[in-house]
């Protein structure tokens, strides 16, 4: 269970040279150091138990300040948050017994080996992998043969079991899993997935990151974060419902002209490649489907097809971030 | 995705039979492909398959086993100093130096690649004016965007006109419009003669090469246009044809 209430946090990134973090990107310079108040500051949302809620975003969106307040390894400017009950400032030592995390970047010790590795985990936890066996038997089995290998010498895949595995070894009831499946291949993230859906079976609470957006319908209730913001949060369905504008998908001869000259038309909002099609938007009454191919056969494109489609979440998420006002 | 593109039929990469091995584990399993110049050629596979290795061998970082291997006409076992000359690299975690401004990282590798003076600074300007980055010019790479980072680094890698160039997944992290943006940038590149060479998780990007290579265990298990892809293996995107041949994976360790 997780409650977050106008949760906001700035501070300069030496790596970027910059402010970032989560909340009003507006708020962030250095001079602010009056605690903030007020509405629109910072960023709300809830998670009830045994839900998955996924923070869908880009690099550089907020996605791990969140994470990193949320279990207690930093603290926020202002507005509050609580897991479990749990408030992350005063509580943090609670917090810390019923939270699993999994950083972003591998945190496991590189030259212990896969065994000792859950076994240090474990201990820290006062508890043992029998205790838990159970919890960690699916992910754990599939890595068991390697269990004599150092940590840093498996592959991206086993890596991510394995840290999986060191976060559930407790058995905690709330998991923060930041990013997950990035640079995993789709067969493997599929896998990943299928993991957490299981663990949710089991009344666990999980608040998971992603930037891949086909990963966003595998979630309960997704939270769309660019530069600090919630764009949207709602479940991934009904995001896909109160797409504003009608959507189509356009195929011709010559792709790349295509997607020119459906920009150049000034009754279109917006197109941009999708696999092996263009996803048209178009929110003008007069342009029909009609209307656009007589366009396009005017323009010399041959074995044109348009036909209306389901917009996908990334075409929501286009459609809601800023950058997509000039995005003709 | 490109027929009005005349892909010459010159062949800028060309491997055969190409291997290598580390003490008793065969990273590259007797690879043989033809890339044209001009082609975008999507490099794809599971982590573990053998790209980075394969890819590392195509640069002139790494020697093959045994097989052959040539890039931009020069052999990678005999010439990878000359391999090194004719193309460009570009990955998600290395781009430039974050420390130096946007045209001092285009002076620093204009330089280390043998480009004149002049040549640098006229195509400073050039780069500038079309980016639309005259405002940056003067600003560290690290003040940037990811955005513009990443089409500064993109540009970088093409700045002295390689034969190639290797895109180790170029998109990873960053937002809908700018992963589209940045294929349009890739685009445009080839219509100038560049061929493209790019490894990629995203799915949809398969979809914009001219043809695709799927790894499985070291071997090339599938070489064709995504369309064709498609067809044979009855399926309706590139997602479920990558599903379906990374599944034959025996390479349980990796």
């Amino acid at each position: 269970m997780i409650e977050v209430k106008n949760l906001y946090k700035n501070y300069y990134s030496e790596k970027s040279g910059k402010f970032a973090g989560i909340g009003n990107p507006k708020l962030r310079d250095g001079s602010n150091s009056v605690p903030l108040q007020g509405l629109g500051v910072g960023v709300s949302f809830s998670v009830p138990k045994g839900e998955i809620f996924g923070i869908i975003g880009p690099d550089g969106a907020g996605k791990t300040t969140l994470f990193r307040i949320l279990t207690t390894l930093i603290l926020p400017k202002s507005g509050t948050a609580t897991v479990n009950g749990f408030d992350v400032v005063k509580d943090y030592k609670k917090i810390r017994e019923c939270v699993g995390y999994m950083p972003g970047r591998f945190s496991l010790y590189q030259d212990l080996t896969v065994e000792e590795n859950l076994e240090f985990f474990a201990t820290v936890f006062n508890t043992t992998i029998e205790e838990n066996y159970d919890l960690i038997k699916d992910i754990y089995i599939q890595i068991e043969p390697f269990k004599k290998r150092r940590a840093g010498k498996l592959s991206g895949g086993m890596k991510q079991k394995l840290a999986l595995s060191c976060a559930l070894i407790h058995k905690p009831t709330v998991l923060f899993l930041d990013e997950p499946t990035t640079g995993v291949d789709p067969v493997s993230r599929k896998e990943f997935w299928g993991m957490l859906q299981k663990l949710r079976a089991q009344g666990i609470t999980i608040l998971v990151s992603t930037p891949y957006m086909d990963e966003a319908s595998l979630c309960d209730r997704i939270a769309l974060i660019q530069n600090g913001q919630f764009l949207k949060i709602d479940s991934p369905e009904n995001i896909v419902n109160q797409y504003a504008d009608k959507l189509w998908a356009a195929k011709s001869n010559n792709m790349h002209k295509l997607l020119e000259d459906l920009r150049n038309n000034s009754l279109v909002k917006s197109s941009f490649a999708f696999g092996d099609s263009v996803h048209v938007s178009v929110d003008n009454e007069q342009l029909t489907i009609d209307g656009l191919t007589e366009y396009l056969v005017n323009n010399k494109h041959k074995r044109i097809e348009i036909h209306p489609i389901e917009p996908t979440i990334e075409d929501c998420f286009m459609e809601l971030s800023n950058s997509g006002t000039n995005s003709k | 995705m490109n027929e009005i593109k005349d892909i010459d039929s010159e062949k800028v990469i060309v491997t055969e039979n190409l291997t290598k091995r580390f003490g008793d584990f065969t990273a590259v399993d007797n690879i043989s492909f033809e890339v044209k110049r001009g082609e975008i050629f999507g490099f794809l596979g599971a982590n573990g398959a053998g790209k980075t290795t394969a890819m590392r061998m195509l640069c002139g970082l790494s020697i093959p086993t045994s097989g052959k291997g040539t890039v931009a006409g020069y052999d990678i076992f005999k010439e990878p100093e000359m391999v090194k000359k004719s193309i460009g690299y570009m990955s998600q975690r290395f781009s430039m130096y974050e420390d130096l401004k946007v045209w001092e990282n285009l002076e620093l590798f204009g330089g280390i690649y043998g480009m004149h003076d002049k040549e640098i600074k006229t195509k400073t300007d050039e780069l500038m004016d079309r980016l639309n980055f005259e405002k940056e010019r003067d600003q560290l790479v690290k003040s940037l965007p990811l955005g513009f980072k990443q089409k500064l680094a993109f540009s970088v890698s093409i700045f002295h006109h390689p034969q190639v160039v290797f895109l180790d997944e170029p998109t990873g992290g960053v937002d809908p419009i700018t992963r589209r943006r940045f294929w349009e940038m890739i685009y445009d590149a080839t219509a100038s003669g560049i061929t493209v060479f790019v490894t990629t998780h995203y799915m949809d990007e398969a979809e914009y090469c001219d043809r695709v290579s799927i790894m499985v265990d070291g071997r090339i298990e599938a070489l064709d246009s995504p369309e064709n892809l498609k067809k044979t293996y009855n399926a309706k995107n590139m997602d479920e044809v990558f599903q379906q041949l990374a599944r034959k994976s025996k390479r349980k360790a990796d």
